[in-house]
């Protein structure tokens, strides 16, 4: 039996099929979940063509997590395709390229990407919420923001609150019986990570400082985490971050 | 199957068109995506997911920056299909 046999998921942010929700929706099918993705904009197009891709193609349904319209019609607009939902997958965020320079970014710059990036997960939360299950899970991606990065700025920023944000999340849904957590991943070779001016700096280091050895083409570790977070191995774990980094998180020099 | 030079072009120009509403008479090899045809990066990326169903090849991520005519990516095209 699969690891998410009878489950039922919403996976955001699958862009191509280097993204990192893109594996988690292709294990996760693999381990028996049905899925249902979302996408908005002119990029639903490009999702739907790659969700062909995955083992068994799934319906997208149209969410932007900046728009009220759109978040407060999704538990509706679902219930089209699925009767309720045993995991989220946030994978989501956004920056403009001012933000990517610390101390010329603007507050439209660092606000936006407080929106997008990080405040987006309580919002895909509460939309969710009404079809999610008691012993549900909300799962979403983070790049360790305990600390200063090169070029990552206001986007590490919003990565911080992102992380208390998925705090307050585990507190707030907690009594529903609902687990929210965040996978820690290193640096993996993505169109959001592309986007990203100087990606290159973090990639170069990465494997070196890693005791695990690092791959930046490789999206499955992370993806491993998300599903595992969403499966009912995790029962008592919430509020957490589960750093898939090959180890970097926890050396020193 | 390998398709001859036209055969690609006609088809990519047929996706050009479709994504963006440039005239497909107007993609030529010569053409720079970026500078002559207008494209941005959403659409380049919508483009070559869809060129990869079409034509049955992959193109890596790392290989459309070095795409920048038509004629380039009609000749990757070519070459992936071996």
């Amino acid at each position: 039996m699969g690891l998410l046999e009878g489950k039922k998921l919403l996976v955001t942010g699958v862009l191509m099929d280097s993204s990192i929700a893109f594996h988690v929706a292709r294990l996760a099918q693999q381990e028996g979940a049905e899925v249902v993705l979302t996408s908005f904009g002119r990029t639903m197009k490009i999702t739907r063509t790659i969700s062909r891709r995955l083992p068994t193609t799934p319906e997208v349904v149209e969410l932007d997590v900046t728009s009220t319209d759109d978040l407060d019609s999704l538990a509706d607009r679902l219930r089209e395709h699925v009767d309720g939902l045993d995991g989220v997958l946030h994978s989501i965020g956004f920056a403009p390229p001012g933000a990517f320079n610390f101390l010329e970014g603007t507050w439209e710059d660092a606000s936006t990407a407080l929106q997008a990036s990080a405040y987006s997960l309580k919002a895909l939360a509460v939309a969710a919420l009404p079809l999610m299950h008691e012993k549900s899970s909300l799962v979403g991606l983070t790049f360790d923001a305990q600390f200063a990065w090169p070029v990552y700025d206001w986007m590490g920023v919003a990565k911080a609150a992102f992380e208390s944000t998925n705090r307050y999340l585990a507190r707030d849904l907690g009594p529903r019986g609902v687990r929210c957590n965040l996978v820690a991943a290193g640096p993996v070779r993505t169109t959001a990570a592309k986007s990203i001016p100087g990606f290159e700096t973090f990639e170069n280091t990465w494997g070196e400082r890693a005791p695990l050895g690092w791959d930046v083409r490789d999206a499955e570790p992370a993806a491993r985490a998300c599903v595992a977070l969403m499966s009912d191995w995790f029962p008592a774990t919430t509020g957490e971050i589960v750093h898939v980094d090959g180890g970097v998180h926890a050396m020193g020099q | 199957m390998a398709q001859d030079e036209q055969q690609v072009l006609s088809g990519l120009a047929e996706i050009v068109n479709e994504e963006t509403g440039v005239d497909a008479a107007d993609v030529q090899p010569d053409k720079s995506f970026t500078e002559d045809l207008d494209i941005d990066s959403l659409s380049m990326m919508t483009i070559v997911v869809n060129a990869e169903e079409k034509f049955g090849v992959t193109i890596p991520d790392d290989e459309v920056k070095n795409l920048t005519t038509v004629g380039d990516a009609v000749k990757y095209i070519q070459t992936a299909q071996g």
